[in-house]
């Protein structure tokens, strides 16, 4: 019961007639919008949609499936697990207290080349169960501090590594102080493969995210050491590795970006590698990996994407064919009113 | 209806120890009186002098009584207003208690003793019978409802406020009264914050937000940055705030209008206007013609001596006749006399009830007693007085209007309820991930216990001086899993769709928007459009099974027209010309000058020109007499009130100077103002009364005729008469009534013999045949004697104040016999257009179309044919019994006569629903124009003749209250078709309850009058149509339009579009949030069950509000499987609804496994892809983000059946949209992510990755779609098929 209509009814019966004419109707207005008849499109099922369409996926897939695989099959890649192995025999039991003491832990291995591998070829470590994707472990940053000198104390984010004496470290946090520290000398005919590690980064990193007047502080300081120091005389945009380490792994297991040799491997070439094991992942069982691979277009050795579009373009199609099949075995025209629900019951009765 | 009638003698204890607190003199002097006589009088004298035909009537009232009785006493609320109710009582009881001690000498009613007797022990007995049951029964707490719904609510007797008249000040004085501002606002500018926020909160879907935003702060568990996880609250906080302030906006500017009209205030002896809103209680306004009434306020006088006002109650009743109300003679007299008047007015505390008032006048040391009849109410109008003046006693809130501006009570849709039951296992999922995380977060803590100080990635202590320091956010294990447990509920939250409620509310209202702009549901005549009251149940209109109506002004138009008669056995046709009136008018010669009308009436009336002769004859012959006697009858005998205005100068059809004034015919029943305007059509126009005389101007001669007396209609008597003297000093009785009452009391002259008696019945058995409403014409000539002796009785009865209604029952039955037949007349309630049509489409739609009404059986069951409810072939069951045994009796032998399967009556419950089905599949359909074959396989069973059930209000009175309840429910589902007439409001409500109780089918109730208004309430859709009784049931209603043939467009186009929008759009939200939930659920396992998200936050908060709403919203509002023309041609369809196609529990747990699969591929594939690879966590949950968002828009494309620009660009604009959001917030080199994807677009496996995830994510769908599309093709789709085809092929063949 409003009390606002009283107002429009006020008129009373003698001064209809004089509004007659123009009297304004609420007759909604005519727009095919409002009456809900836009043009439009009105896609069906038809057996000829069906089939192309799945023909067309079939069609696409199956020669980026081929190309895929390909490019994948061409990857040369050599790995090398080597955390158990550069453990000295007499360690083999205490691997741990290994790591943290202070022998020399240089460890010589030798790798295979079996087929040529054409320049650029990338040095990766991989890392196993470390989970840098654990929530404590991705948020113990400050990104601010990496990026200027003037939020150096910015920290709250980085416990329990945020300060030491009292003092903020830069870069704070434990991604920073869990540095990966294993360092490879590659060596082909006693002589020295070069390992490139510039520009290993994102250019995006060294450009604006790490700052180019942020010198590491007072890194490493602490008590306990987490993993490898860095230069304090290098601003942060300098320091590769760091950059390469703070783009937190999405998985578990992962790789890692150490460099690239830039010359071509013949097959047949065995390559020396000087190991020096410090980086601790003992501690949780972590395996440790040095891996050399070359790239195709698509990356890495995968074969998981080739596979995966070969198999669906090959599923379309055959799946267009069953359909072509039905389609031609049992028709049913479209819109058949014999099969409306209704008749079909009384057509049981 | 429950009101002012007497109450059961149950009652009577418990009122004697507390006397109720009255301060009225005239009622604490009943009080005594009333309790002497409340055992003995309590039914028996309430039935004692009513005629046979009569007797149910009451009877129903009486149960409905007991009704009100019983919820009263159950009901704790209720004895809030039992000293109201004492008063009832008290007042009807006084006045039938002497009754009941006369009933010996009572005998004009020719009503045996015994027969009485009888009948009042089986009314009680059986009443408080009923009455066990219903204290047992479920029943009373729903009719609680309704009763509490139409009932008054507390009143206040224990302080009157005390009003002194023209003395605002000192009324004020002590009383804080309020003024006559309205508020309809909520908020101010100043309160609409807290205001809001504390009404929004109401909401639990905000206190999860609430809840998830604390839970976020609390430092071990934020996840999500800090402002991101009060973004989703703080945006929908935003919107609905927006929303409600906008609302709120427009209710002040209303407020401000109505606020500042003016009204004429009596300050200093002069009236001057001030401001509705400076009005206060006390002050004395004059109120002139058609002007609205500000306030509440006592008559104190009127233009007219006699003191009476017009008002029109339109906006408080929803009548849109005019009614009488009195100023007190006392004061009338004193205002003509221009004194001025100071006293003082007791009334009650404001209350809600609009048809009681009681208050008391102290003026110059006399008291008297004031009632209903005394006071106008604010949104009254006041009409056809020059002017009035009356004394404020309620203003603004106070006002009974505005404590009747109760909101109806809020619905919702069935569609939401299973929803809610979905949103049930969503929790339980939810429960189930948070509960794996915890539970692997523990075994992981554990097995690395040892580690965990030192732990590269953990690093659970400080370390300071080389010892293990204090712990970092570590509370130890068991704690820590409970953290765990609450962040990934943090994490997790939108599995539970909380935002979907937004959604749906926000597609609701687009969806109204359009039915409001449906052309095709706009009534011209009544210049309304479509209304969209309740924005809760759009999608209830696509699944109703049941539609009650309203029979008068729903499918008919309420609009009387006068169409035959009957005269002295002759029957006259009165609309034979469909050439329209220039025939007319072309009757020859000397009938020309007559038939120039003097008056111009509303409605135009074609006069039988036959007729026209006979009435202009220069013969004296008996049939021009009758003829004459008959028309004056019509124009005399009644209430109705003619209002004559000037043309107006510049009136469409009217051109000035012509002399002819236009007259407007107001009164209580449209039927009386039918055959006043028919009157005046035949030269008997009706132009001036007052309450001594009226002036007829008959045939251009102007007929001063004397009323001596009226005798008003009652349902008891069922005629009218009037005593009209002459010019001639002439007396006669003119009567009209109701066949039954009125061939008993003709004169006796050997009644078989007279032909005219034996016609008229014959016409009468034509008519009613043929739907019309019939009354009977009769007349005597009094002689003095006989008038005299009325005209003592009646002056006796008339000013008594005692028992005057049956004094003047009795002063009746003096005249009201012997009476000279003069004919019959035949009124047409139009039907509506379109209403047949409608009602057969919706039949084929399977929706069951009952129809109640308060008609009398024979009408209803015409109207019934005539709108093609009824068909000739059905097999009518009547069940009409007088008495609990007979309806028992009729309801059984009607079941075995037409289902010979059940020999007893009770165990058919079970078979029920199939054949409810079989009969539903029976329909024979006849809309198969579109192919040939559909005509094919097309066969009526023979043997199973549809079945009409035809019940009336006495037998619903015992089989509603009774165990019989659920036979008739049998037999009534088993019926097509099913009738009840002669319900009353609640009656009506009680049958859509029974439906709603015993069925899970959707109901729907169609009504016009106030009188619907409960049964609109109880049904789970109530439709009102906007029609000549007003706004009542408008204002109860759900939905609104002009016409009841609006309503196959409603539910057959509207509502299935809204179901299958809605439908889709529920199902749809739960996939899009589950799936991402389920990628988020996955990663998380992978991350030794920390909770990291991917995605960034930004991500993880936009992706359900910016990243994938628009399409969805678009979607439930602009999709349409169906074009409005096939769903209109093929009404079958309609029982999409009906099986719950768009959303069963089925389709819900398919979409759950399918987003399952979609879950898995979006993890692994990537996964995979990245298989030890250098990809970094920003990447990989921008891949994430991206691939989520492009599946599941893909996914929706790939079900929108109807595709506009609008979704387009909703569709592929939301992709766009994300990729523009992530490029900004890549772009800030402070956020971790930075930079991530303009690296990762460079390679090409990513984009591959995205690729395979749509491909392969989607496939299973597609392939199942297909599949069902080729062996189960659903009814909508064939229709679909064939009406895109069809266009097509239309489009490429011409």
């Amino acid at each position: 019961m409003n009390s606002n209509t009283p107002s429009s009814s006020a008129g009373g019966p003698g001064s209809a007639d004089s509004t007659g004419p123009r009297r304004n109707t609420k007759r909604p207005k005519y727009s095919r919008f409002t009456q809900q008849e836009l043009p439009a499109c009105k896609p069906i099922l038809t057996p000829k949609w069906v089939i192309s369409t799945l023909l067309l996926v079939g069609v696409v897939f199956l020669p980026i499936g081929i190309v895929s695989l390909f490019a994948s099959r061409d990857v040369v890649e050599i790995v090398d697990g080597y955390e158990t192995e550069c453990i000295p025999t007499e360690f083999q039991n205490d691997t741990l207290g290994y790591i943290q003491g202070l022998q020399n832990k240089t460890c010589y291995r030798t790798l295979r080349v079996s087929k040529q591998m054409k320049q650029p070829i990338y040095v990766y470590y991989q890392l196993d169960s470390f989970y840098q994707n654990h929530r404590r472990y991705v948020k113990s940053r400050s990104d601010q501090q990496l990026r200027s000198v003037s939020e150096e104390g910015d920290t709250d984010s980085c416990k329990p590594e945020g300060t030491a004496d009292g003092r903020p470290i830069v870069p704070c946090g434990l991604i920073a102080w869990s540095l990966f520290n294993d360092t490879y000398i590659l060596t082909r005919n006693n002589q020295q493969l070069n390992i490139n590690k510039t520009h290993i980064s994102w250019k995006s990193d060294r450009d604006r995210k790490f700052g180019k007047n942020v010198f590491p502080k007072n890194f490493q300081n602490g008590t306990l050491i987490g993993g490898g120091t860095l230069d304090p005389l290098l601003p942060l945009n300098k320091q590769e590795d760091l950059m390469v380490w703070m783009r937190t792994a999405a998985l578990p297991t992962f790789r890692k970006l150490y460099g690239r040799i830039e010359v071509d491997l013949q097959p047949g070439d065995t390559i020396n590698v000087t190991i020096s094991n410090n980086y601790n992942t003992y501690s949780f069982n972590g395996k440790k990996k040095l891996v050399l691979s070359t790239t195709s277009w698509l990356g890495g050795k995968n074969d998981f994407v080739g596979i995966a579009y070969l198999t669906v373009g090959g599923l379309c199609i055959s799946l267009a064919i069953v359909f072509a099949l039905i389609y031609l075995v049992k028709p049913r025209r479209l819109g058949d009113p014999s099969y409306l629900s209704w008749n079909q019951n009384q057509g049981a009765r | 209806m429950s009101s002012g009638k007497p109450l059961l003698s149950q009652s009577g204890p418990l009122s004697a120890p507390q006397p109720h607190p009255i301060h009225h003199n005239r009622h604490s002097s009943l009080t005594l009186t009333s309790l002497g006589c409340l055992h003995s009088a309590s039914i028996s004298s309430s039935i004692s002098d009513e005629t046979q035909g009569n007797n149910l009537y009451d009877l129903k009232e009486v149960e409905e009584d007991t009704v009100a009785t019983t919820v009263s006493r159950n009901s704790r609320e209720a004895s809030a207003f039992w000293p109201k109710r004492k008063e009832y009582r008290s007042e009807e009881l006084y006045l039938q208690c002497p009754r009941r001690k006369r009933k010996g000498l009572v005998s004009w009613g020719g009503v045996a003793d015994s027969w009485l007797d009888i009948s009042a022990l089986e009314v009680s007995g059986a009443s408080s019978r009923g009455q066990d049951n219903l204290n047992k029964s479920r029943r009373s707490e729903r009719f609680l409802k309704i009763s509490m719904q139409l009932a008054e609510s507390i009143p206040h007797h224990d302080n009157p406020r005390l009003i002194h008249i023209n003395d605002p000040k000192k009324t004020n004085e002590k009383a804080d009264f309020s003024g006559n501002e309205i508020r309809t606002s909520k908020y101010t500018f100043l309160n609409f914050l807290p205001k809001n926020l504390f009404i929004q909160f109401h909401r639990v879907a905000y206190l999860y937000f609430l809840a998830i935003a604390a839970l976020n702060q609390l430092p071990p568990l934020a996840v999500f940055g800090r402002t991101v996880s009060l973004f989703p609250l703080l945006f929908v906080l935003t919107v609905t705030a927006v929303k409600d302030g906008y609302e709120d906006w427009r209710r002040h500017r209303s407020d401000r209008n109505e606020n500042n009209r003016e009204a004429l205030v009596l300050k200093s002896e002069k009236f001057y206007p001030k401001r509705w809103k400076k009005i206060q209680a006390g002050d004395v306004i004059k109120i002139c013609s058609d002007e609205a009434i500000p306030c509440d306020m006592v008559l104190l006088g009127t233009s007219d001596p006699s003191g009476i006002a017009y008002i029109l109650t339109m906006n408080l009743d929803g009548e849109s006749n005019l009614k009488t109300r009195y100023a007190r003679q006392e004061t009338n007299n004193l205002v003509l006399e221009g004194s001025t008047i100071s006293g003082i007015v007791r009334c009650e505390q404001p209350n809600r009830n609009i048809y009681e008032f009681t208050a008391n006048m102290e003026l110059k040391g006399h008291r008297f007693p004031l009632s209903q009849s005394n006071i106008i109410l604010r949104g009254c109008q006041l009409k056809n007085t020059e002017w009035a003046v009356g004394v404020v006693v309620y203003a603004g809130q106070e006002t009974k209007a505005m404590l009747n501006s109760a909101m109806t009570p809020s619905k919702r849709s069935r569609l939401e309820t299973y929803m809610n039951r979905e949103t049930l296992w969503l929790s339980v999922f939810l429960l189930i991930m948070c509960l794996v995380v915890a539970f692997g977060m523990g075994l992981w803590l554990k097995r690395h216990n040892p580690e965990l100080d030192t732990l590269p990635y953990y690093r659970k202590s400080y370390f300071e001086k080389g010892k293990v320091g204090k712990k970092y956010k570590y509370y130890g294990i068991p704690m820590e899993t409970f953290f765990s447990f609450l962040s990934s509920i943090i994490v997790f939250q939108i599995m539970i769709p909380i935002s979907l409620y937004i959604t749906m509310e926000l597609v609701r209202l687009g969806q109204s928007y359009f039915m409001i702009g449906d052309r095709d549901m706009y009534d011209s005549s009544t210049n309304s459009k479509f209304q969209c009251r309740s924005l809760n149940i759009n999608e209830d209109l696509g699944q109703i099974r049941y539609v009650f109506s309203d029979k008068t002004g729903t499918l008919t138009e309420n609009k009387m027209e006068f169409r035959k008669s009957s005269i002295w056995g002759k029957n006259y046709d009165c609309r034979l010309s469909l050439t329209g009136p220039s025939q007319d008018i072309g009757v020859e010669g000397e009938d020309a000058k007559f038939y120039r009308q003097k008056w111009r009436l509303k409605s135009e009336i074609f006069p039988n020109s036959e007729l026209i002769k006979l009435l202009y004859k220069d013969l004296y012959v008996e049939e021009k007499i009758a003829a004459h006697d008959f028309f004056l009858t019509l124009a005399a005998c009644n209430t109705v009130i003619p209002i004559v205005a000037e043309c107006p100068a510049s009136g469409p059809d009217c051109t000035p100077g012509d002399g002819r004034k236009s007259i407007n015919y107001q009164g209580e029943s449209p039927d009386e103002q039918a055959l006043v305007a028919a009157a005046s059509a035949y030269g008997y126009t009706l132009f001036e009364r007052t309450s001594g005389h009226i002036v007829i101007d008959a045939n251009g001669e102007k007929l001063r005729l004397d009323v001596l007396g009226l005798h008003e209609f009652d349902s008891v008597r069922k005629r009218m008469s009037v005593v009209i003297r002459f010019p001639n000093d002439s007396v006669k009785v003119l009567v009209k009534g109701a066949d039954t009452s009125m061939f008993s009391i003709l004169k006796k002259t050997q009644p078989s013999d007279d032909p005219v008696i034996r016609i008229t019945q014959s016409h009468l058995n034509e008519y009613s045949a043929e739907g019309l409403r019939t009354l009977v014409v009769a007349a005597r000539d009094l002689t003095n004697e006989q008038l005299a002796e009325w005209q003592c009785m009646y002056e006796d009865a008339s000013t008594s104040l005692t028992d005057r209604s049956i004094k003047l029952r009795q002063t009746a039955a003096l005249i009201e016999r012997d009476l000279t037949l003069l004919g019959a007349t035949a009124i047409e309630d139009k039907l509506q257009e379109g209403v047949p049509e409608a009602i057969e489409s919706l039949r084929q739609a399977g929706i069951k179309v009952w129809v109640l009404t308060g008609d009398k059986q024979e009408t209803a069951i015409s109207i019934g044919l005539s709108c093609r409810l009824l068909t000739t072939d059905m097999h009518q069951i009547i069940i009409n019994g007088n008495s609990e045994d007979e309806c028992k009796k009729l309801l059984c032998d009607a079941r075995e006569k037409y289902f010979v399967k059940s020999a007893s009556c009770r165990d058919q419950i079970p078979k029920r629903k199939k054949n409810a089905e079989i009969d539903y599949l029976e329909i024979p359909s006849n809309t198969k124009s579109a192919s040939p074959q559909l005509h094919a396989g097309q066969e009526d069973g023979p043997t199973f003749r549809p079945l009409a059930l035809v019940i009336d209000g006495n037998s619903l009175v015992y089989i509603l209250e009774k165990d019989l309840e659920s036979e008739l429910f049998d037999l009534a589902t088993l019926c097509r078709v099913v009738l009840c007439c002669r319900v009353a409001p609640l009656q009506k409500a009680g049958i859509v309850d029974m439906i709603k109780g015993r069925t899970d089918d959707m109901t729907l109730a169609i009504g016009d009058g106030a009188n619907d208004v409960s049964m609109i309430q109880m049904a789970d859709v109530g439709v009102g149509i906007c029609g000549q009784e007003g706004r009542q049931a408008v204002m109860a209603s759900d939905f609104a339009m002009g016409q009841f043939r609006f309503l196959k467009r409603l539910l057959l186009v509207h509502g299935h579009w809204n179901y299958q929008r809605i439908g889709y759009l529920v199902l749809y939200n739960f996939y899009r949030n589950a799936v991402f939930v389920l990628m988020l659920f996955w990663y998380i396992l992978c991350t030794a069950f920390s909770t990291t998200s991917a995605l960034t936050d930004w991500s993880s908060v936009f992706y359900s509000v910016i990243y994938t709403s628009v399409p969805t919203i678009v979607v439930g509002i602009l999709d349409k499987d169906l074009s409005h023309k096939t769903l209109l041609k093929y009404p079958k369809l309609y029982a999409a609804g009906h099986r719950q196609e768009s959303y069963n529990m089925s389709l819900f747990w398919i979409t759950m496994v399918d987003t399952l699969w979609q879950s898995l591929v979006l993890f692994y594939v990537p996964l995979f892809a990245y298989g030890e690879s250098t990809i970094d966590i920003w990447s990989m949950g921008s891949l994430w983000t991206i691939a989520v968002v492009i599946l599941v828009n893909v996914h929706l494309a790939m079900d929108i059946q109807r595709w506009v620009v609008i979704t387009h660009m909703a569709t592929w604009g939301s992709i766009f949209v994300t990729y523009g959001c992530m490029l900004v917030l890549d772009s800030i080199p402070v956020l971790p992510n930075y930079g991530t994807i303009y690296n990762l677009g460079k390679s090409p496996t990513y984009w591959l990755s995205i690729l395979l995830i749509t491909v392969i994510g989607l496939l299973p769908r597609f392939v199942f779609k297909v599949f069902h599309q080729i062996f189960w093709p659903s009814d909508i789709q064939i229709a679909r098929e064939a009406e895109i085809l069809r266009k097509r092929r239309r489009f490429f063949g011409s």
